[in-house]
């Protein structure tokens, strides 16, 4: 148990620091995790919308595939990702390989089939309640797809949280394309997987306390914004 | 809502403005794990920075892995420790000079009840013979690396084929870091590299259990990229570091790398044990 005292403590003391290195560590886990989340929510509550409004050969084919894809193995993007950046690759002449940008593009890539199946399923209930009204109103099916979102509210900020809580934890993409560079690519859970591997294990401990108090501030923070918002 | 829309994007964007900034001229080492998790490379890194304004991107690999990502095209240089690899990929034509620049020893790591009593002998064939006899838990990398491939050619001495081995070998398919964890967890043994050993904070009960044999020997090489293969690589400012590696300066730093009293690596110009 000294291990896990060791590394609160250790926690505690990292965060109020103030070291320079942990804390651009930190803006740069917090960048690309945002930035992914950010592009998946808008790519994937689009995308959930279009797919509860419009009636498309192939529309429950799609609905089934980014239900399948919440589980995709980030190892599986990231290699793949790899495979089409390095300098041999398809994509190579953009120079992303081992860069920042690469790794936001994978997190986009494991986010959002998340966002797109949780707005699905509540753009779906909106629609079966309010579809027909709306479209009686005179609306078509793209404009409804806003009015829908706007409906939704909540289980948008539930996806985008849900995409957030993905990319802030993963670390089998990023690894590979990113490439743990140390002041360049390394992020808070890159960081865990080195120092675990030197060792230092309560070190990496509190690494990871450290991330929990983030993700736990900022959905905190989210959620107090919706809650001011929902009161009149 | 559009403005809400306009907002997500807004701020996507500059998010991505934030991780795409300029910055100094920098290359990539594709470098062997332990110089950089020993925190050599951490060390030194600086000093190569104030004389030459270069940064350097280490991406730490397995050997095998870190040859591999050169051959690809997605590495300026390569810093690796297993010398038939090295053959190959210089033989390819991937390589243009190879130069060793610093060197240390492998040791096989185990619990300190010794099981299969290697402590005292400095025979690293034998000693592989004792762990085959006596069944006694062994991690092996598994992974390609410089030491995997030792490994591999010390069971071929020993005329043993771990492939015909008991559960007792653990295939762990990981770095060095992993092993040792892993070696720490079972009570087992390991062969490790001395740099990587002495950073190595979660011990248990692992200790020295043989060291001292000359086929250990474990030089780092420095290898620079061939333009014909690889036309876009940043090869200048890569021969820039590897001449600073093998510099005295660059040697000096090397040699002067110490964690708790212990030097980790020998500069390339400090006498082998004979």
């Amino acid at each position: 148990m000294d291990d896990f005292s060791n590394a609160v403590a250790l926690a505690l003391r990292l965060i109020l620091s103030g070291d320079a290195e942990l804390y651009a560590i930190i803006r740069l886990s917090l960048t690309v995790s945002l930035a992914a989340a950010l592009i998946a929510g808008v790519l994937g509550s689009v995308a959930g919308a279009a797919l509860a409004v419009f009636r498309f050969p192939g529309r429950r084919a799609l609905v089934l595939l980014a239900n399948s894809l919440l589980g995709l193995p980030p190892v599986v993007v990231g290699l793949a990702a790899y495979i089409l950046f390095s300098r041999a690759g398809p994509l190579g002449a953009w120079g992303l390989l081992f860069t920042p940008p690469a790794m936001v593009i994978v997190q986009t890539v494991l986010a959002t089939p998340i966002v797109t199946a949780i707005v699905h399923r509540a753009a779906e209930e909106m629609w079966a309640l309010y579809g027909d009204g709306l479209q009686m109103a005179g609306a078509t099916r793209a404009e409804i797809i806003p009015e829908l979102l706007k409906l939704a509210r909540l289980p948008l900020l539930t996806a985008l949280l849900a995409g957030f809580g993905r990319t802030i934890s993963e670390v089998g993409a990023i690894i590979i394309v990113g490439g743990n560079i140390a002041g360049f690519t390394r992020t808070m859970t890159t960081a865990i997987a080195l120092q675990t591997s030197m060792g230092n294990l309560p070190f990496a401990l509190a690494l990871g306390l450290v991330l929990i108090t983030i993700s736990i501030a900022l959905n905190g923070a989210a959620f107090a914004i919706a809650d001011r918002r929902k009161r009149p | 809502m559009k403005s809400r829309f306009v907002f997500f994007v807004c701020a996507a964007l500059i998010l991505l403005g934030g991780v795409a900034r300029a910055e100094d001229p920098f290359i990539v080492l594709a470098s062997t794990t332990s110089v950089d998790n020993s925190g050599l490379l951490g060390q030194i890194l600086p000093l190569f920075k104030k004389t030459s304004g270069i940064d350097v991107h280490v991406v730490a690999l397995g050997t095998g892995q870190a040859l591999d990502t050169a051959r690809r095209g997605d590495a300026d240089l390569v810093l690796v420790h297993d010398p038939d690899a090295e053959d190959l990929f210089m033989k390819e034509g991937h390589g243009i000079t190879r130069r060793e620049l610093a060197w240390n020893d492998f040791i096989i790591v185990g619990a300190k009840a010794d099981p299969a009593k290697l402590i005292g002998g400095h025979d690293v064939v034998a000693g592989f013979k004792n762990i085959w006899n006596a069944g006694a838990p062994f991690v092996s990398r598994g992974d390609k690396s410089g030491t995997d491939a030792l490994e591999k050619r010390i069971w071929k001495m020993a005329s043993l084929d771990p492939t015909k081995a008991g559960p007792w070998f653990k295939d762990i398919g990981g770095g060095m870091g992993a092993a040792l964890n892993a070696a720490a967890g079972l009570d087992a043994y390991t062969l490790a590299d001395r740099g990587t050993w002495i950073s190595f904070k979660n011990r248990a009960t692992l200790i020295i259990t043989l060291e001292g044999d000359l086929r250990l020997l474990n030089r780092y090489d420095v290898i620079e990229l061939d333009p014909k293969l690889h036309p876009k690589a940043k090869l200048d400012l890569a021969k820039k570091f590897a001449d600073w590696l093998v510099s005295k300066e660059g040697q000096a730093a090397i040699g002067a790398y110490t964690l708790e009293g212990e030097k980790l690596f020998h500069p390339e110009a400090d006498a082998k044990p004979t």
